[in-house]
């Protein structure tokens, strides 16, 4: 895609956490970039390290060593432009406050009138489809209902890129698939980026316009994968593609051989 | 899209309030009018003159506290203890959320606070009244130096307890520092908060008492401390009646706004309990 611009840029990602017992290398080498407007997925095995890339990417760790780009800036911290949906979606939403408080808290340092961040929650909360639970406490609403919360948080937010770690993990196949088509939505028709953590390779299959396959512990990235799948997708007619198929075998089996660390070499540590 | 209001959990609609407030005041008042008759056949066979029959008490009760001694007592005693309690809390939630979110702090000041709160109240007493002389300001400093406790340490365990993922969260979205504070610190210590000053009211409510009886013209304390020291028994237990009162009235009180702060917090507990 050559008119898009890039909008975020990892680098020689590496992470080590210093522990008493030794040194844990958690990411050893990870590079990739992402376009403007794209949905990409990133899979691997469980304890790949995951939720620390995330992490890294949001400005909530610091990096070992390589860099962040975000826009072309470095990312030291928290960026305005980044918005985290949490997987334990119980411990992300704040129960003291009603729905409609919970996506509005981020906005309220903004520098926005009343009006303005009023139009944007009632906007997200359209959005997401919880327009007429806004006075309700999140803890009220089932599992997929308050991870729908967190979505529109995070839209309202008005990020460039969302972030989700693993968020359909706790919630039940039906209302994963439901979730799942809602962030497609959301992706299609407002153009927000997104970067979907994922261990199910179905979900990034069917989700991604590219899947990234991280390798085992110390992690590196296994594969980039375009999905060359068509953009309209549905959860019957597209699950139902002799290229769907081939495309998760595909995933399945670079899985596999991450998991017995079958896997090239990885590039050397710096 | 679609919403779903169809699936939210509403809490169960009350029915006939009426019939509920008289059912719980049955449940209530029962047991101690029983002991109350019971005292009495007990009483009017006694000769001991230092257990007045409940009719003699309650006649004590109305000519003793209904009139001027409500002004000169009581109101003296309800100010020294809202104003030790509501010292209490101001000081124990200021510095227990200063020192549960400062790690270095905590583990400073941890052992000193463990010293400090093992002292019993009372004997700051005389020290208090040296150096402050018999004044409402050295009452209400006993009381804080009683109640301050279970608040300060309560705050200091909830502030240090807020989830993880929350704060994160909080972090991700740049929420400033101020609005952390009121909208995720304070809220998530509150039942610890609660749980704190409930214990504190209790502590305050005897400290109130001690303090008075040791050294004061006025007040609860200094009242049945003078009763007693005159043998006017009935007017005695009238005063411990009146003290009983107020210590129910606290705990009322408390539990309406306690309901009210920790809605979410009950509201929750009823969700995973059905």
């Amino acid at each position: 895609m050559p008119d898009r611009s890039t909008l975020l840029r990892v680098e020689h990602l590496r992470k080590v956490y210093g522990s008493s017992t030794g040194d844990v290398e958690a990411i050893r080498d990870i590079s990739f970039s992402m376009d403007a407007g794209q949905l990409v997925c990133i899979v691997g095995p469980s304890g790949c390290g995951k939720t620390t890339l995330l992490k890294c990417l949001a400005g909530l760790l610091r990096p070992t060593g390589g860099v962040v780009e975000m826009d072309g800036s470095p990312v030291t911290g928290p960026s305005p432009a980044m918005a985290v949906v949490f997987q334990e979606y119980g411990r992300s939403l704040f129960p003291w406050l009603t729905v409609r408080g919970n996506v509005e808290l981020p906005l309220r340092h903004q520098k926005l009138t009343r009006a303005e961040r009023h139009t944007l929650v009632a906007d997200a909360l359209a959005a997401v489809g919880l327009a007429p639970v806004a006075g309700s406490h999140p803890w009220q609403l089932s599992g997929g209902m308050q991870q729908r919360v967190a979505i529109a948080r995070a839209i309202a937010y008005q990020p460039e890129v969302l972030i989700m770690d693993e968020p359909f993990a706790a919630v039940d196949a039906q209302t994963r698939a439901d979730l799942e088509d809602l962030v497609r939505e959301l992706h299609v028709s407002r153009g927000i980026s997104v970067l979907f953590v994922t261990h199910d390779i179905d979900e990034s299959v069917y989700l991604g316009q590219r899947v990234l396959v991280l390798s085992q512990s110390p992690t590196w990235v296994q594969e980039d994968l375009a999905i060359d799948l068509p953009p309209a997708r549905d959860q019957i007619t597209t699950r139902a593609l002799p290229r769907f198929t081939e495309l998760r075998t595909h995933v399945y089996d670079q899985i596999q051989r991450a998991k017995r660390g079958q896997v090239g070499s990885p590039p050397a540590a710096p | 899209m679609t919403g779903y209001p169809g699936r939210v959990a509403f809490p169960p609609r009350r029915r006939r309030l009426g019939f509920r407030i008289a059912a719980s005041l049955r449940h209530a008042l029962g047991l101690p009018m029983l002991l109350l008759v019971a005292w009495g056949l007990v009483a009017t066979r006694a000769t001991s003159q230092f257990f007045p029959d409940p009719l003699a008490i309650s006649q004590a009760f109305v000519d003793t506290w209904v009139g001027p001694a409500f002004v000169e007592d009581v109101l003296p005693s309800l100010y020294r203890l809202g104003l030790g309690v509501a010292a209490s809390i101001v000081l124990g939630v200021a510095a227990g959320t200063v020192i549960g979110l400062a790690h270095w702090l905590r583990e400073l000041l941890e052992p000193l606070l463990e010293f400090l709160r093992a002292i019993p109240p009372p004997v700051l007493i005389p020290v208090a009244m040296l150096l402050l002389g018999i004044t409402d300001t050295m009452k209400v400093v006993v009381v804080v130096s009683g109640a301050v406790w279970p608040i300060l340490l309560n705050t200091i365990e909830g502030v240090r307890a807020t989830d993880s993922v929350m704060t994160e969260t909080a972090t991700s979205f740049r929420v400033t520092w101020w609005e952390r504070l009121r909208f995720l610190v304070l809220p998530a210590a509150s039942p610890r908060i609660m749980a704190g000053v409930r214990q504190a009211l209790s502590v305050a409510l005897i400290l109130m008492v001690i303090s008075e009886m040791f050294a004061s013209s006025s007040g609860l304390g200094y009242r049945i401390a003078y009763f007693q020291r005159n043998y006017l028994i009935a007017e005695m237990w009238s005063g411990i009646l009146l003290l009983g009162l107020v210590g129910v009235l606290l705990a009322v009180a408390f539990g309406l706004v306690e309901r009210r702060v920790l809605r979410w917090y009950h509201g929750i507990r009823e969700v995973n309990r059905a």
